[in-house]
């Protein structure tokens, strides 16, 4: 499957499943995405693998940034009418609270989408929303999905 | 402005800097998990490498890194520069990051962070980074701060008084 038709199988049938599973990144980590009545809610399950400091314990400050800024890029790319690819311009990351070794939640917010640029802001927390863990804005750059792999330009150096 | 080493601490020998790295990378499970390892450590200076992986990818489609993985790698060299700056071992928390992001990075190559902390005060240390897969061409840039002594449990609290 392709990554446009599991981001159309995600808009209209509300399947998410096979979106995540079609970026390694996301599946690596296990991220997991479902919509709620108040929009779309992004899970990072709990693992071994994704702690920072196991004294603590407490999760990998990277990993809740990777967290971040995929929910964010998911966030507009099934939000958004149109199949264009969000490019990170910038990612600014605000940490309030350590992240324990437990579930963690996001949600996103499109502040603004240009024509050609869009501010996203993610808001994170574990126990209790109210009490965020970290809060972050992402730029992005919107460009066309191209379809035909022989025109797209595979290697961007 | 330059970002020269602003530091009046005292320095160590260049094997406690490597010492310090390795250690926290070792301890670090994420880190363990991909394969992180040092490729040089100094005073306020780290360099590290993340071995490519498929894991990696953000669009298999086009073969490109997700954009999350060279943020993390910098949150980690970031944090680790922090580490050989300090006199002796201490708890740090991240303040905040930013990262700005000048192309992405390729399939089948390594990548690389470097990190200097470039000016550390009594609470707060300040950070620049960047990350490549080819030296000339840097992927990301990014500038962070950290919080000193934000916890009592150390990170090598186990180690204290080694080095």
């Amino acid at each position: 499957m392709s990554l446009s038709s599991a981001l159309q199988q995600a808009r209209d049938g509300g399947e998410f499943d096979s979106l995540s599973q079609e970026i390694p990144y996301a599946r690596y980590l296990g991220i997991g995405m479902q919509r709620d009545d108040r929009g779309l809610i992004f899970e990072l399950p709990f693992q071994e693998k994704l702690i920072g400091n196991h004294l603590l314990p407490a999760l990998h400050g990277g990993v809740v940034a990777g967290f971040m800024e995929h929910s964010a890029l998911l966030h507009l790319m099934v939000e958004q009418a149109q199949n264009r690819l969000p490019k990170t311009v910038d990612f600014s990351l605000d940490y309030l609270r350590s992240a324990g070794a437990k579930n963690t939640y996001a949600r996103c917010e499109v502040t603004r989408q240009g024509r050609r640029v869009a501010h996203v802001q993610i808001v994170c927390w574990q126990d209790n929303p109210d009490k965020p863990v970290a809060a972050a804005r992402v730029h992005f750059v919107l460009e066309d999905i191209v379809e035909d792999k022989q025109s797209s330009d595979a290697n961007p150096l | 402005m330059n970002f020269d080493i602003d530091n009046s601490d005292p320095i160590h020998s260049p094997h406690h800097y490597l010492k310090v790295a390795e250690h926290f990378v070792d301890d670090v499970p994420h880190c363990r998990d991909l394969g992180v390892s040092v490729v040089e450590a100094k005073h306020g200076e780290v360099l590290l490498k993340l071995p490519y992986r498929e894991d990696l990818l953000g669009d298999t489609e086009r073969g490109l890194i997700h954009g999350g993985v060279l943020t993390s790698l910098i949150d980690n060299a970031s944090g680790l520069s922090v580490f050989c700056s300090l006199p002796e071992m201490e708890a740090i928390a991240t303040l905040d990051l930013r990262l700005d992001n000048m192309r992405p990075g390729v399939a089948g190559e390594d990548i690389y962070a470097w990190a200097r902390c470039y000016r550390l005060t009594s609470q707060v240390a300040f950070v620049r980074s960047v990350a490549y897969q080819q030296r000339h061409l840097p992927l990301a840039t990014s500038s962070s701060a950290f919080m000193r002594a934000s916890s009592n449990k150390s990170f090598m609290s186990n180690k204290k008084g080694q080095s």
